[in-house]
C-alpha cells in the first residue's frame, strides 16, 4: 500500500512540474505546423528552416525580443493569438480587412502574386472559365479559399479545402485534384521537388486586393500597439540596412518584398 | 520507395530522431493525461458514492457530457478555453499573465477527458468491493481516509484494473488528436515528415509500428500488475 | 483464462430519478441562467447563414455512422467467429488484425490510408484510366473503409468473446436435434452471440460516432467540417464548438434513446 501512496504522490509532484509556468518575458511566435516551403519548414533534425525562420531572426534581433517559435495547427492560428497561446503570427498570413476585423498586423514584409498550378498534361489558364468544372485544391482560412470560392466556385465542379498545403499539393500529385491555387512561391517551390514533377503553373489569378489583400504581414493581437511599433520599426531597419536583402538572397533571385 | 531505411535513420537527413522525440511527446502527454485523469477519477468516484446530491448530480453532469462529445471536439474546445480560463483567473486576482506550455494545457485536455471515464470505472469497482470490509474497518476505529488508504483502495484495485489498463490503451491514442491543434506529437511530427519527403506509407506505417510497440509493452506491464493485485484472490473463470 | 477485459467503458445512460427534487430544481435554474448568458453574450448572428449546411453536414455524419457500423458489424461477425473455430492461421490472421487496428491512432489510420495510398497511385498512372478511379480520388471512400475498419476490429473481438460464451449445452442440443452445421450456426449460435453482444452494441456505436469527426481532417464534408468552416469565416473561438459539442451531445441521446427501444422490443432471459 505504501508504495501505491509513494506512485500517486509522485504523480502529483510530476504533475504540477508539468503545469510549471514559463518565463512570461519570452515572445512566442506561432508557425503553421505544416511543411511550408521555401518559408518555413521543419527539417530532419527537428529544427524549423526557411525564408521567415530567418526574417523573424533578423527582427527579433533588431527588436531584442527573445523569441520562441511555436508550431501551431493553421487552421486554429488566430483563436491561438486571441487566446494568447502565442503573441504572434509568423505564417505567410495576408493582411486582409476580414482578418483586421479580429487581429492586428505589421506593416507588410513580403508581396507575391497568386498562381495556379495543375498536371502538366491538362491545358487550361488560371481563369474562371479555364477552371469551370475542374475540381480545385485550396488550404483551408487562406485568401486563396475566399478567392477560388468566389470567382472560380460558380464554375468550378468542387473547391476541395485542405488542413496544410502540402496535402493540397499532394492531391495534385496523386490525382485527387485538378488544380491547385496559392501562393505562387510556394507552388513553385512544390513545382521544383521530385513529387511536383507531374505539375506545371498554369498562371496567375488577376487581382482583387480586397480579398487577396495587401501583402504578408506578421499577425498581432489587438492593443498591443507596444509590440507593433517594435515590429515596424524592426521591419524598416533591416530593410534599409541590408539585412533583409542578405538572408533573401539566398532563397530568391528577385526581391519578395514587392511593390 | 527509395531510400526508405535512409529515411528513418536516427541522424539527420534521417527523420528517426525527430520521430523518437514525438513519441517521447506523446509519452509525456499520455502518462500526464492518465495520471491527472486518474485523480480526478478517484475524486469523482468517491464524490459521486458518497458525495452530496448537488456534487453527484453536477459529477453525473460532467461524465454524460465528456463522454457523449467526441474527444476530438473536447480537445479543440479545451484547448483554448483551458489556457483562456487560466488567464483569466490569473488576471482576476491580480497576478501577472502567465504562459501555459502546449504540453501543460495537452495533459490537461486529456486529463478532464481521461477523468470522466476514471470516475465510471472507479465507482464500479468500489462498489464491487464487499461493504462488511469498509465497516470493518470502521469499527477497528480507523479514519474515513485511513479506510480508504488502508482498505477500500487495495480491496478495489483487482476491479479497478481491467477498466484502467483499457483507459491506458486510450490515452496513449488518444493523443494522436492534439495533432489537429498543432501540438508536436508523433502523429504531427509524422505527418510532418512524410510531408517533407513525400515518403508517406514509410513514415506512416513506421508510427504505426511505434504506436504498436507501446501497446505490445503496455499489455506485458498491465499482465504483470494484474497478477500483483490479484495475489491472495481466488481465481475467476 | 481470465475475464474479458477488451470492453470499452462506453457511454452508460443515468438512471432515471425524479426530475423534480428542490436541488435538482435549483441546479436546472441555474444551468437555465448559464444557456441564457450564452445565447446572450456570445455571438450567434451566423447561425441562420449556416442552418441548411449544417443540417447537411448531420446528415452526412449520419450516413457515415450507420454504414461504417452495419458494414463493420457484418464483417466482425467473421472475424470473431474465426478466432473461435477457425483453422489457426485464419485465426492468428484475425487477432492479428484487430491488435493492430485496435493499437493504433485511428487518424494514423486514416491518414495512412488517404495520403499514403494517394502517393501510390501517383506512381500507377494507369490506375487514372480504370473505372474504379472516379471513386479513388473522392476521400469519403477513404474515410468510410478507415471506419468501417475500425468497427470491425472493435466490435470483432466483442464478437469474439460473444461466441464463445454461448453454452456449450445449447450447441450440444441443437446437434443432437440432427441440425448441420451451418443450420446450427444460422438457427442457434449466430442469434444467441448477437444476443449477447447487444448491450455492448450501443456503446460501440457511440464511440463510431465520435469518431466521425475525424474524416474531416481527409476534406469529407460532415457536421464537423461545417463548424470548422464557421470558425475560418468568423473567427470565433468558442460558439461553434460549443454548438458542435451540443449537436454531438443530442446525436449521442438519441441514439441511445434508439437502441434503448430496440433492446426493450428483444425479450432477455439471460442466465
Amino acid at each position: 500500500m505504501k508504495t501505491i501512496i509513494k506512485t500517486v504522490a509522485l504523480a502529483i509532484v510530476l504533475g504540477t512540474a508539468a503545469l510549471g509556468v514559463a518565463q512570461a518575458q519570452e515572445v512566442k511566435v506561432g508557425f503553421a505546423a505544416e511543411p511550408y516551403p521555401p518559408f518555413t519548414s521543419p527539417d530532419a533534425s527537428g529544427k524549423w528552416v526557411g525564408w521567415e525562420v530567418d526574417f523573424m531572426d533578423a527582427i527579433c534581433a533588431e527588436a531584442k525580443l527573445k523569441c520562441v517559435i511555436t508550431p501551431v495547427a493553421w487552421d486554429g492560428i488566430i483563436p491561438a493569438l486571441t487566446t494568447k497561446k502565442i503573441d504572434m503570427i509568423i505564417g505567410s498570413m495576408s493582411i486582409t480587412d476580414e482578418r483586421l476585423k479580429t487581429i492586428d498586423f505589421s506593416d507588410k514584409y513580403y508581396n507575391t502574386p497568386t498562381g495556379v498550378i495543375g498536371q502538366k498534361t491538362d491545358k487550361f489558364e488560371a481563369t474562371p472559365a479555364g477552371l469551370k468544372g475542374k475540381i480545385i485544391g485550396v488550404q483551408v482560412s487562406t485568401i486563396h479559399q475566399d478567392y477560388a470560392t468566389k470567382y472560380f466556385g460558380p464554375g468550378a465542379a468542387e473547391i476541395k479545402e485542405y488542413q496544410t498545403q502540402d496535402e493540397a499539393n499532394q492531391d495534385l500529385a496523386a490525382g485527387r485534384v485538378d488544380a491547385v491555387q496559392a501562393d505562387s512561391i510556394a507552388l513553385d517551390a512544390f513545382l521544383k521537388s521530385d513529387a511536383g514533377k507531374c505539375c506545371d503553373l498554369k498562371g496567375y489569378v488577376k487581382d482583387d486586393p480586397a480579398i487577396l489583400g495587401q501583402g504578408v504581414g506578421v499577425g498581432l493581437r489587438k492593443g498591443e500597439a507596444d509590440l507593433k511599433t517594435k515590429i515596424n520599426a524592426a521591419i524598416k531597419t533591416i530593410r534599409s540596412n541590408g539585412t533583409y536583402e542578405k538572408f533573401s538572397k539566398k532563397y530568391f533571385t528577385f526581391d519578395v518584398y514587392g511593390k | 520507395m527509395p531510400s526508405g531505411l535512409e529515411l528513418l535513420s536516427l541522424s539527420p537527413p534521417g527523420w528517426g530522431g525527430v520521430m523518437l522525440a514525438g513519441l517521447a511527446a506523446s509519452l509525456q502527454l499520455a502518462v500526464g493525461g492518465y495520471l491527472l485523469g486518474l485523480l480526478i477519477g478517484i475524486g469523482g468516484a468517491f464524490g459521486k458514492l458518497y458525495g452530496g446530491p448537488i456534487l453527484r448530480d453536477l459529477l453525473e453532469v460532467y461524465t454524460t457530457v465528456i463522454r457523449a462529445v467526441p474527444e476530438l471536439v473536447l480537445i479543440l474546445l479545451l484547448y483554448y478555453a483551458g489556457t483562456d480560463a487560466v488567464s483569466q483567473l490569473f488576471l482576476l486576482v491580480g497576478l501577472p499573465a502567465v504562459d501555459i506550455s502546449g504540453l501543460a494545457a495537452g495533459i490537461f485536455v486529456i486529463g478532464v477527458v481521461q477523468g470522466a471515464y476514471s470516475t465510471e470505472v472507479l465507482r464500479g469497482a468500489i462498489k464491487a468491493v464487499p461493504p462488511g470490509q469498509i465497516e470493518a474497518a470502521r469499527a477497528y476505529g480507523m479514519s474515513p481516509l485511513q479506510a480508504l488508504r488502508r482498505v477500500t483502495l487495495p480491496a478495489m484495485l483487482p476491479y479497478a484494473i481491467p477498466g484502467l489498463a483499457n483507459l491506458w490503451m486510450i490515452a496513449t491514442k488518444d493523443t494522436a488528436l492534439l495533432a489537429v491543434v498543432g501540438f508536436s506529437e508523433l502523429t504531427l511530427v509524422t505527418r510532418q515528415a512524410a510531408g517533407s519527403t513525400k515518403a508517406y506509407m514509410t513514415f506512416f506505417l513506421a508510427a504505426g509500428a511505434l504506436y504498436l510497440l507501446v501497446t505490445l509493452v503496455s499489455n506485458i506491464i498491465i499482465a504483470l500488475i494484474e497478477r500483483h493485485a490479484r495475489r491472495g484472490m481466488p481465481r475467476t473463470g | 483464462m481470465s475475464e474479458e477485459t477488451s470492453i470499452l467503458p462506453a457511454y452508460i445512460p443515468p438512471k432515471a430519478r425524479s426530475l423534480f427534487e428542490p436541488h435538482r430544481l435549483f441546479l436546472m435554474a441555474v444551468f437555465a441562467v448559464i444557456i441564457f448568458c450564452a445565447a446572450w453574450f456570445m455571438r450567434w448572428d451566423w447561425l441562420p447563414r449556416y442552418g441548411g449546411r449544417l443540417a447537411y453536414g448531420v446528415w452526412q455524419t449520419l450516413v457515415m455512422l450507420f454504414w461504417s457500423s452495419i458494414v463493420g458489424f457484418l464483417l466482425a461477425v467473421p472475424i470473431g467467429l474465426v478466432q473461435v473455430t477457425g483453422p489457426r492461421p485464419l485465426a492468428w490472421l484475425a487477432k492479428g488484425f484487430c491488435s493492430i487496428i485496435r493499437g493504433t491512432p485511428l487518424l494514423l489510420q486514416l491518414w495512412l490510408l488517404y495520403y499514403g495510398l494517394g502517393s501510390v497511385f501517383s506512381q500507377y498512372p494507369e490506375l487514372k484510366s480504370s473505372f474504379l478511379w472516379p471513386y479513388l480520388r473522392q476521400a469519403w471512400p477513404y474515410g468510410f473503409v478507415t471506419l468501417m475498419i475500425s468497427f470491425a476490429a472493435y466490435e470483432g473481438e466483442v464478437m469474439r468473446g460473444a461466441f464463445a460464451g454461448v453454452p456449450r449445452g445449447e450447441l450440444e442440443a441443437a446437434r443432437a436435434f440432427g441440425m448441420g452445421r451451418f443450420t446450427m450456426f444460422r438457427r442457434i449460435w449466430l442469434p444467441r452471440a448477437i444476443h449477447r453482444a447487444l448491450p455492448t452494441l450501443a456503446g460501440e456505436t457511440v464511440l463510431q460516432l465520435k469518431s466521425t469527426p475525424l474524416v474531416a481532417t481527409i476534406t469529407v464534408i460532415d457536421v464537423y467540417a461545417i463548424i470548422s468552416r464557421v470558425r475560418q469565416d468568423t473567427f470565433l473561438t468558442y460558439e461553434p464548438l460549443l454548438l458542435l459539442a451540443l449537436i454531438y451531445l443530442c446525436l449521442t441521446g438519441i441514439l441511445v434513446a434508439a437502441f434503448r427501444f430496440l433492446e426493450s422490443r428483444i425479450p432477455t432471459r439471460e442466465a
